[in-house]
């Protein structure tokens, strides 16, 4: 039996909470490689990972790439501006192609939400989603609950308010999934302009960000992502950070050791003031060598083994 | 099912092999046990406690997981790995002993070798396994060994810790001649089952 029974990781929702305990148990088994004289073991030696990124990306494709050197891998990454994309080569065309080439793996990261599942059900190759569109980004929840367990020693009843740009947010739909599915109780906040319709009958929501944060155990800031606003959305990038921006006056209504997230990257002084982004509640760095061993455990447990070829 | 050792026997046992190791190290103060998982862990500190009652002298006790080190990962599925490797001391200079319940094919050994010298570069490596049941794939052997059976390769040895099973013994058993040839969901029928690494005891 395997201890991981998927094919492709393409998203939180359909996981079960043993599944993501899998992940995360096996992220935390993998983080101690990263401190050791000789950061490589040869658990993936001869497997070959095609980073397939169409959206830029720095935390999370370098994290990638970190991973799979870490683990033996070996990996190219395709910076979609500088290859055949640019001369109007299909997403299923690029991936065939490549494909020809005999990989075992495709880490993709598309604008289009379900970009990922499109190749999942065309290529051979495993699929990691590393973000679709406003849909998913399953490793950056993971990495996050990963970050929270360390701190909190579990996720079942933790209060954590996810706060900012939910509309245009992959992370804080995976997030959502994630925490909900352990037993954590999620508040979601922001302006009205920035709450997807619907979302409520997932869990409450607020448009106070104090009420969001009062007694929580973690706050997840969001970046406004002004890329994906085609206009209209606020009024103005300072009116937004004196409404929902999190300073240290607003930190002090959560718990006292309170734990502050950003998926990054920051925008100091819209969504998070930066003596936040700064102090000492602050794990946003954590989150990040996090998110290397999380990457680590889904490329072990995807490729480990037979699980690239069934 | 026949039991090859008893609680009583298994702790002599234990209490021998820790005694080679003083003898056999008149620099005891650089020497360190390294147990493999799951089952070497506890058999590392035990002798190490056995050693200091022996000698007074403290031994620091390692934890390795060869997960990421097999040679058969395209064969099985990946484990999830949840306690990982803790070595707490540098190994270099020193006699690390290496510590497994089962010596079998060598393969184990082999993994766990391979990721001792990742850490560094001790002065020596030995290896210590409470039983050797033959069937070796590999050049290598143990210096201190628990006892020797000789087994047929279907069957399977299984070594029993307090602090995993709730008692100590080793067990020899026949594989079940009614139950079906083993079966991995994703590699299909295997010639070789005895291999599969779930079951204590018979690890490669």
């Amino acid at each position: 039996m395997s201890g991981f029974p998927h094919r492709h990781l393409l998203g939180i929702e359909p996981l079960e909470p043993s599944d993501i305990e899998t992940l995360l148990d096996t992220a935390d088994g993998l983080k101690e490689v990263l401190d050791r004289p000789i950061k490589k073991v040869p658990a993936l030696r001869g497997k070959t990972v095609v980073n397939l990124f169409y959206e830029p990306s720095t935390r999370t494709r370098s994290s990638f790439e970190i991973a799979e050197k870490v683990l033996s891998a070996d990996s190219l990454s395709i910076a979609t501006a500088a290859s055949s994309v640019t001369k109007g080569e299909t997403l299923l065309d690029t991936a065939k192609n490549l494909e020809a080439m005999n990989p075992d793996m495709f880490v993709v990261r598309h604008s289009a939400a379900g970009a990922p599942h499109f190749l999942a059900r065309h290529c051979r190759s495993a699929i990691i989603n590393a973000g679709d569109g406003a849909h998913e980004h399953p490793t950056q929840a993971l990495l996050d609950a990963l970050t929270l367990r360390q701190r909190k020693g579990r996720l079942k009843g933790l209060r954590v308010a996810i706060v900012g740009d939910i509309l245009h947010s992959r992370v804080a739909r995976s997030n959502v999934w994630l925490l909900t599915k352990m037993g954590a109780e999620v508040v979601l906040c922001g302006p009205p302009t920035l709450i997807p319709p619907g979302i409520e009958a997932l869990c409450p929501v607020t448009y106070r960000i104090d009420e969001a944060i009062e007694g929580a155990d973690a706050v997840m800031m969001l970046r406004i992502q002004l890329e994906r606003m085609s206009g209209g959305f606020l009024p103005s990038l300072r009116e937004y950070f004196q409404r929902f921006g999190l300073d240290e006056a607003r930190v002090r209504r959560a718990k006292k050791d309170v734990v502050i997230l950003h998926p990054g990257p920051m925008n100091r002084g819209v969504e998070i003031a930066s003596e936040v982004a700064d102090g000492p509640y602050s794990v946003i760095l954590d989150q990040v060598t996090n998110g290397v061993a999380v990457r680590m455990a889904v490329l072990y447990l995807l490729l480990g083994g037979s699980g690239g070829t069934a | 099912m026949g039991e090859l050792m008893d609680a009583a026997r298994f702790s002599r046992t234990l209490d021998r092999m820790a005694h080679e190791i003083v003898e056999r190290h008149p620099d005891l103060e650089r020497a360190a046990l390294v147990g493999v998982r799951s089952r070497g862990v506890p058999l590392a500190h035990r002798l190490a406690r056995l050693v200091k009652r022996a000698s007074g002298v403290d031994l620091p006790v390692g934890a390795l997981d060869i997960s990421l080190y097999r040679d058969d990962f395209t064969s099985i599925a990946a484990q999830p790995i949840t306690k990982g490797t803790h070595i707490p001391f540098s190994i270099d200079g020193r006699s690390v002993i290496v510590v497994d319940d089962v010596l079998f094919t060598g393969r184990t050994v082999r993994a766990a070798l391979d990721q001792l010298i990742d850490f560094g570069r001790p002065a020596r490596i030995e290896l210590a396994v409470l039983v050797d049941r033959g069937h070796r794939e590999l050049p290598i052997r143990a210096d201190y060994v628990g006892k020797t059976v000789s087994t047929s390769r279907g069957q399977i040895v299984q070594v029993k810790v307090q602090e995993e099973d709730g008692s100590d013994g080793v067990l020899i058993e026949e594989r079940e001649p009614s139950a079906p040839p083993a079966v991995n969901r994703r590699t299909g029928p295997r010639k070789a089952p005895a291999r599969r690494p779930q079951r204590p005891g018979k690890r490669p």
